[in-house]
C-alpha cells in the first residue's frame, strides 16, 4: 500500500536562480514569520547545512533569505521545503523586481547627511570665534580671516557634496519650466557661499559658511525621513509584487513538474493547480473537478462548481480539487490583466495630485525671491552700494530658506505614520495621508470588508454541529472548514472519501455518513445551492446546514463613526441583491448598489469624483482595484489580495475595521500640524525677513533663528508619536 | 595662539576619520538590516565559542 495517494513530483525552482557576482548562483527567498534570534539563527544554520549551499544570510528588516549555491550544486527545492518544515513559508522572488534590495539613493542621503553633519559642525567650530568676534571681544582681523578661511575650507566643500541631492532636483525642475522648494534652497546656498567667498578675499566680516551647511544639514534630516517613510512603503509594495507573480507549476510533456514565472506562460502549456492555489492565467480544464471562488473577481460569496472542458479565469482561488488547466491565454492576455490596466489609469490620475508642502512651494518660491531681489534694489536705490545690498538679500534667502517646509512636513508625515503603523496600519506614502485628510465621501465594499469574507453557520444547533464535525474536519472547503471552526476539537471520520465539487464521504463511528451538496447525500427537490450543506448519516434523519457571511464585530460602530465625522457612506458591492441588502440594513446604510462589475464600480468612483466629492474607497477585491485606484483615497484590509494591497494607500491589518477610522483621524490631525507649522514658518518669516532687509540680522543671528525655527516645528511635528499599542502584524 | 595653526587642522583631521569610518559602515551594510543586527547580538556567534577541545 501506497504512504501517500498522490505523489508529490519534486519541483523544479531553477527560473528562480540568479548568477552570483563571486561564483556560483544565488536564491532570493521572501521568507515570512522570522521574528527573533533565535529564528535567524535556525534559517542560517538549517539552511547553510544542507548539501551545495555555501551561503545563507537572513535579513529581518526587509523578511528576505538570501541563498549561495556553490557552483553547480544546490537544490532550491529542497531549501524552500526545508524552510517550509521549519515552520517558515517562503517565495522565491525575483531582486529586480524588489527597490528595497538596492537602496542606492538612500545611502546617497545617508552619505550626503554625514558629510553635512560633519561640515556643520567643523565650521561652526571656526564660525563661534568669529561670532564671538562680533561681540567686540578680541579679534584680530588677521585671525579672523584665518578663521574665515579654515571655515571656507570646511564648509564650502560639504555644502556642495550636501547640497547635491537638492542641486540635481531644483535643475530638473527648472528644466521642466517649473519651480519647486528646491529652487530657492539651491540659490540660497549657492549666493551664500559665492558672497561669503567674497566677504573672505576682501576682509569683511560677513561670512555664512556654517549657515549655509546647517541649512543643509537640517534640510537633509527632512529628506532622509521622507525617503525612509517611502522605501519602507515602497518595499512593502515590492513584496506585494515579488508575491503576486509567484510560479506555476507546468507539467511538461514527460509528466515532470516544473515551478516556472507566470510571465513566462505561453497558451498550449500544461498547468497543475492544487487547492488553495490561485489560478495562474485564463485556461481550460483538462482534468480534475473542483470549487472555485470568485470573490476576489467578482465579489460573489459564492464557490462556483467547475468541471472538464470549463473555462476558468486569473485570479480565481482553487478550492477543493486538483485542477490541471490548459492555458488559452498569457498573464498579460488573462482576465486579471484588463483589471490591471484600469488600475494603471486610475493611478495615474492620482499622481496628479499636488502635495501641501509643493502648493506652499508655489506660492512661497515667488514671494521669497522677489522679496530678496526688492531688498537688493531698494539697497542700490537707498545708495548703499552693491556689496551691503547684495548681503542684505542673502541675509533675506537664509533666513527665509524654507525649512519647516522641508523639516516640517515630512517629520509630521513620519511620526503620524509611524503611530499609525503601531495600530497596524501601513500608510504607502505621505501623500496619501493628506488625501485621506481630505475625504469626505466612503465606500465600502461588503465581501471581506464589511464580512468577514468567510462563511459561517447561520443559527448553529450545537448537537447538529457536532455531528457533522468528524466529517468536516476532513475537507478543505470553505463551508465545511467553517463547521469545523464552530464545532471546536473533535475525532476525525474514518476512510473519508472526498469528491471535489460534491462533498466527503466516511464513516463517523462505525457509520457511514456523507456531507455535501443536496444531491450528493441524496436529496431531492432541493436545487444545487452554493451556501449550504447536508449531512446524512446512516440511519438518522438528513439535516440542512445553511451559511451566510458574517458582519465584522466593528462593523456597525466603524459606520456610525464615520457618519459621526461628518462623511456620507455608500457600500458598492458585486455580490448578489439580497446579501448586499442584508448588510446595508443591517448597518443603517442607505445608499448602495449591488452586482456591479469592476468597471461599473470604478465609473461610480470617478462620477462621484465629477460630483465634487472626494471619495475614500475601502475594497479587498481584485474588482475593487481598478475603483481604489481611482479614489482620491484608497484602503485595503491586510487579508485582500495582493494587487488590492497594491492599489492601496494604506492598507490595514487585524480583524477590526476600526483602523480606518484611526487612519482617518491621524491623517486629519497630522493635517492640522502641517498647517500649524506652515502657519508658524510664516509667521516667523514675517518678523524675521523685514528685520533682515533693514539690516538687523548678522550671521549669528541667522544662524540661530534658522535652527530655532527648525526645531520649533520638529518639535510640534514630533507631539503626533504619542499613543503606543499594538504593533503592525502580517 | 600659535598652536591653533596645529589644533584646527588636527580637530578637522579628526572628523574626517571619523567621517570616512561613517562611510565605511554605510558602504559595509551596517544599516541595511537594523532588526537582524539587534536580534544577532543575542545569538550564540560559533566563531566567537571557545574551542572545545575534542
Amino acid at each position: 500500500m501506497a504512504l501517500t495517494s498522490e505523489f508529490t513530483p519534486r519541483q523544479d525552482f531553477s527560473a528562480f536562480l540568479r548568477p552570483n557576482p563571486g561564483g556560483g548562483e544565488r536564491l532570493d527567498l521572501l521568507v515570512r514569520g522570522a521574528r527573533c534570534a533565535g529564528c535567524i539563527s535556525k534559517i542560517e544554520g538549517q539552511i547553510g547545512a544542507l548539501a551545495g549551499v555555501g551561503s545563507a544570510r537572513m535579513n529581518l528588516t526587509t523578511g528576505k533569505l538570501s541563498v549561495g549555491f556553490a557552483d553547480g550544486g544546490g537544490d532550491p527545492a529542497l531549501v524552500i521545503e526545508t524552510l517550509d518544515r521549519l515552520g517558515y513559508p517562503a517565495t522565491p522572488f525575483d531582486p529586480s523586481k524588489s527597490a528595497a534590495a538596492h537602496d542606492a539613493e538612500g545611502r546617497r542621503l545617508a552619505m550626503a547627511l554625514g558629510v553635512a553633519a560633519f561640515g556643520a559642525g567643523n565650521a561652526m567650530m571656526f564660525s563661534v570665534p568669529i561670532w564671538a568676534g562680533l561681540f567686540g571681544q578680541e579679534l584680530g582681523p588677521a585671525m579672523r580671516t584665518m578663521m574665515q578661511w579654515m571655515s571656507a575650507a570646511v564648509g564650502a566643500p560639504c555644502a556642495v557634496y550636501a547640497g547635491m541631492p537638492f542641486f540635481t532636483s531644483a535643475w530638473r525642475s527648472l528644466k521642466a519650466g517649473r519651480a519647486n522648494m528646491d529652487v530657492p534652497i539651491s540659490i540660497g546656498v549657492l549666493l551664500t557661499l559665492a558672497i561669503s567667498f567674497v566677504e573672505t578675499v576682501l576682509g569683511g566680516a560677513d561670512t555664512y559658511f556654517d549657515a549655509a551647511v546647517s541649512l543643509l544639514f537640517l534640510l537633509l534630516i527632512g529628506r532622509w525621513l521622507d525617503h525612509r517613510l517611502r522605501a519602507r512603503a515602497r518595499s512593502a509594495a515590492g513584496d506585494i509584487l515579488a508575491l503576486q507573480a509567484p510560479a506555476a507549476a507546468v507539467v511538461s510533456p514527460d509528466g515532470q513538474e516544473h515551478r516556472r514565472p507566470i510571465g513566462d506562460i505561453v497558451p498550449g502549456d500544461l498547468l497543475l493547480v492544487r487547492p488553495g492555489d490561485r489560478i495562474p492565467v485564463d485556461g481550460r480544464i483538462e482534468a480534475g473537478q473542483s470549487s472555485l471562488d470568485n470573490a476576489l473577481l467578482t465579489g460573489e460569496t459564492a464557490p462556483v462548481l467547475a468541471r472538464v472542458g470549463d473555462r476558468c479565469r486569473a485570479g480565481a482561488l482553487n478550492l477543493t480539487g486538483t485542477l490541471r488547466l490548459l492555458a488559452t491565454a498569457t498573464s498579460e492576455d488573462s482576465a486579471i490583466a484588463d483589471i490591471a490596466r484600469l488600475v494603471e489609469a486610475g493611478a495615474q490620475s492620482r499622481s496628479r495630485y499636488v502635495q501641501l508642502a509643493d502648493k506652499a512651494a508655489a506660492l512661497y518660491v515667488p514671494v521669497v525671491h522677489s522679496a530678496a531681489a526688492m531688498t537688493f534694489a531698494g539697497g542700490m536705490i537707498l545708495g548703499m552700494g552693491p556689496r551691503e545690498a547684495l548681503l542684505r538679500a542673502v541675509a533675506v534667502l537664509i533666513i527665509t530658506c524654507p525649512c519647516a517646509l522641508g523639516l516640517a512636513v515630512p517629520a509630521v508625515q513620519v511620526s503620524a505614520s509611524a503611530r499609525l503603523f503601531r495600530r497596524g496600519v501601513l500608510v504607502k506614502s505621505g501623500a496619501a495621508l493628506e488625501r485621506l485628510a481630505e475625504i469626505d465621501h466612503v465606500i465600502l465594499d461588503k465581501t471581506g470588508v464589511l464580512t468577514e469574507g468567510r462563511p459561517c453557520l447561520v443559527d448553529p444547533v450545537p448537537a447538529a454541529v457536532a455531528m457533522a464535525a468528524p466529517l468536516a474536519r476532513a475537507s478543505a472547503h470553505p463551508l465545511a472548514r467553517a463547521l469545523a471552526r464552530e464545532a471546536g476539537p473533535t475525532i476525525l471520520a474514518d476512510q473519508v472519501i472526498e469528491t471535489p465539487g460534491q462533498g466527503v464521504e466516511g464513516f463517523i463511528r462505525g457509520r457511514r455518513a456523507r456531507l455535501g451538496r443536496a444531491a450528493f447525500v441524496g436529496v431531492t427537490g432541493a436545487g444545487p445551492s452554493e451556501t449550504e450543506l447536508w449531512l446524512a448519516i446512516e440511519g438518522e434523519p438528513k439535516i440542512r446546514y445553511v451559511f451566510q457571511d458574517q458582519l465584522r464585530a466593528d462593523a456597525g460602530a466603524t459606520v456610525r463613526a464615520l457618519l459621526a465625522r461628518g462623511l456620507s457612506v455608500e457600500i458598492l458591492s458585486g455580490d448578489g441583491f439580497d446579501p448586499v441588502r442584508r448588510v446595508a440594513e443591517a448597518l443603517g446604510v442607505t445608499a448602495w448598489r449591488a452586482g456591479l462589475t469592476p468597471a461599473e464600480k470604478a465609473q461610480i468612483v470617478a462620477r462621484r469624483t465629477a460630483e465634487g466629492r472626494r471619495v475614500l474607497m475601502i475594497g479587498d477585491g481584485l474588482n475593487d482595484t481598478a475603483a481604489l485606484a481611482n479614489a482620491h483615497a484608497a484602503m485595503a484590509p491586510g487579508t485582500a489580495l495582493d494587487a488590492s494591497q497594491n492599489a492601496a494607500d494604506l492598507v490595514f491589518s487585524g480583524e477590526g475595521l476600526a483602523a480606518v477610522v484611526t487612519a482617518i483621524d491621524t491623517a486629519r490631525t497630522a493635517r492640522r500640524r502641517a498647517l500649524q507649522n506652515f502657519g508658524f514658518a510664516a509667521a516667523y518669516n514675517l518678523i524675521a525677513a523685514p528685520a533682515a532687509m533693514a539690516g538687523l540680522v548678522n550671521p549669528f543671528v541667522a544662524a540661530l533663528a534658522m535652527s530655532g525655527s527648525s526645531l520649533a516645528v520638529t518639535l510640534n511635528a514630533l507631539r503626533m508619536g504619542g499613543g503606543g499599542g499594538r504593533r503592525w502584524t502580517s | 595662539m600659535d598652536i591653533l595653526i596645529f589644533l584646527a587642522p588636527a580637530s578637522v583631521f579628526l572628523a574626517l576619520l571619523g567621517l570616512a569610518a561613517f562611510r565605511w559602515t554605510l558602504a559595509n551594510g551596517q544599516y541595511d538590516d537594523p532588526a537582524g543586527d539587534a536580534e544577532r547580538i543575542l545569538a550564540k556567534d560559533p566563531e566567537d565559542a571557545p574551542l572545545t577541545g575534542d
